[in-house]
Formats: C-alpha cells, structure tokens, sequence
C-alpha cells in the first residue's frame, strides 16, 4: 500500500469518527464543529514543539573542527613521507 | 546470508566519488587506514573527470597502499552521485559496501562504530544520524539547523520512515541490500538518499543508526537556498504517493 493511501485512509477514519460525534451529539455540536480547528492547531503545535525540541537537542561540536585539523596535519606529514603530492592547487 | 558472511570475513567495499578531491583523498586514505586497521576492506574511488589531478594523487596512493586497496575507476565526466555508486558498486568485491563523501564531513573515524553496529544487529543498513545524542554538526548557523530541523520533521510526519536521518550519506549497506534498492531509485541530490532509506524502510530492510558529528569546514558553506527547500518538498511529496 503506497503511503499516501495509509495517510489518506487515516485521515477519513477520523473525519468518519467527527461525523459520527455530529450525529449522535455526545457532545454540544457547538463543540464538535470546532473539533477540525482544535486538530489542526494542535498538529501544528506538535510540529514547532517538535522542531523547537529538535533545535535544542541538536548539538554543535567546535571541538570535533579541532580534531580534524590536527587529524589533517598529520595526515598531510605521513603522505608527504611517501611521496604523495598533498599541496592544493 | 551470503556465503562470504558464514564464515565471518566480512570485506567492506568503500566507494568515495570525487571531483577536485586531490588533497581530501589523500586525507581520507589516510584516515581509513589509520581507524580500520584490523578489517578487510578497499577504497573505489569514483572520479568523474576532476580536472585537479585527482586522479594522479589516487595513483600515488596507490603505490603506498597498494592497487588492490585503492581502485581507481573513473569516469570520464560528472554523471551524478546515483551512478558513480551503481559504477563503484559493479567493481566492489566486498559483501559489504560503505558510502560516503571526500569532503571529510563525514569522518573516517567513525566507521569502526557502523561495523560493530552491523555485527551486533545483523542490520542490513547502517546509517549516520546527526540527530540522536552523540551526533551533531559543525559550521551551520542557527537557520541552516532550523531549515534542517524543520525539514526533518516535515518528513518524520508524513513519510513515517523510522530513521531519524534521512538526507545523511554515510551509510553501510549490506551490498545486496544496496543493489537491490539503488535500482529503484530515480531521483537525484541529497532526496535520492531519502529515497534510498526510504525505500529500504519500506522494502523492511532492517535498518540500524550510530551518531556522527558533520563538520562543515568551511563555515557557512552548506546553505539551503528556496530551490533546494522546493526540490526537498517535491521529494516528499513524490516518496509519498510512490513508497
């Protein structure tokens, strides 16, 4: 089953649930109509929590910019030993 | 399971396309051989034409390492990064194949990490993921991590992949499972490795993740411009009505 018709299939088994609410008025209708906005708001704010959490976890590392530097000095000496041409162009 | 596996000699097929990588290849043979020194394994470097003398260096290297470490199969010009791997991959002797860039943002270093992942799992794909503790990037602004992040989760809610990373390139791949899925692919740039994970998910590969740290060494030098922000939304959006 293609993903999209996963999404699509989930999608109208909520719509298909919100119609049965109106119908059967469990709750005020006044409430119900509202229900759609409510999901929508709150996918969104699942979504900037998401990124915001994501943002905050995701880690800068200066000293792995360090490491690599000196990684390359030595890389550069060991071939230059050996004959092979690392200047740059 | 292949046979080269039963019998627990696993060789990893390292494919590295280049263009104008004539000092970061030598860097990156070095580094390989420094961290990887009790596996079997070749460099296929992939060259596409760079008019740098890449190649001469590969050449070099060659007769320091050896021509059975370090394959040099060329190219004759650029012909895209979904190809050079297909091209190195038809070289590769080993059962497995690892991928990864020549700019040195992806460090050698780590790999050793992606091998014991594989032997402790049996996974069929290990992937790099900037995003899990122990991850992490260097040389991006605050924007081009929030574009990233953003982006990431756009994905996550619609694709439901299952991998953390999806754009990442530094990647271990079991290589049937890798040829199996690079016929599938169709797209280019950083969505063909989405599509790659993607469809491997899919195909229910079993796929693992160990974090890397990127390094950006040109600070600033990875942007996402709108084209790239349109050409990332055509992806999803092709991935979900095709996977």
């Amino acid at each position: 089953m293609k993903h999209i018709v996963k999404i699509l299939t989930l999608i109208m088994t909520i719509t298909a649930l919100w119609i049965g609410l109106l119908q059967t008025s469990m709750i005020p209708q006044s409430h119900t109509w509202l229900l759609p906005i409510y999901f929508v708001v709150s996918l969104g704010c699942y979504g900037l929590l998401m990124v915001g959490v994501g943002l905050m976890n995701f880690r800068t590392c200066p000293q792995e910019a360090l490491l690599l530097q000196k990684d390359i000095v030595e890389a550069k000496e060991y071939l230059k030993q050996r004959g092979v041409d690392v200047s740059t162009i | 399971m292949d046979e080269q596996h039963q019998k627990g000699k696993d060789k990893y097929s390292i494919i590295v396309p280049t263009y104008n990588e004539r000092l970061n290849i030598g860097l990156i043979v070095y580094l390989l051989f420094k961290h990887l020194r009790d596996v079997d394994f070749e460099i296929i470097v992939v060259d596409d034409g760079s008019p740098d003398g890449t190649q001469d260096v590969v050449k070099q290297l060659q007769k320091v390492y050896g021509e059975d470490r370090i394959l040099l199969r060329a190219r004759p010009r650029k012909l895209g990064l979904g190809t050079a791997y297909i091209h190195g991959m038809k070289h590769a002797s080993g059962n497995f194949v690892v991928i990864m860039d020549a700019d040195l943002s992806h460090h050698p270093k780590y790999l050793p990490s992606f091998i014991r992942k594989q032997k402790e799992t049996g996974a069929d794909i290990v992937t790099g993921t900037r995003y899990v503790k122990g991850g992490g990037v260097h040389g991006w602004t605050l924007m081009r991590k929030l574009t990233s992040r953003g982006a990431n989760v756009l994905a996550q809610t619609l694709l439901w992949p299952g991998v953390s990373d999806l754009t990442g390139s530094f990647r271990l791949y079991r290589k049937s499972a890798l040829e199996d899925i690079i016929s599938r692919c169709v797209t280019k740039g950083y969505v063909f490795q989405m599509e790659m994970i993607v469809r491997a998910s899919r195909k229910g590969y079993h796929i693992e993740e160990v974090p890397i740290t990127f390094v950006d060494r040109v600070y600033g030098s990875s942007k996402l411009g709108g084209s790239e922000i349109v050409q990332y939304l055509k992806g999803v959006v092709y991935l979900l009505v095709t996977t």
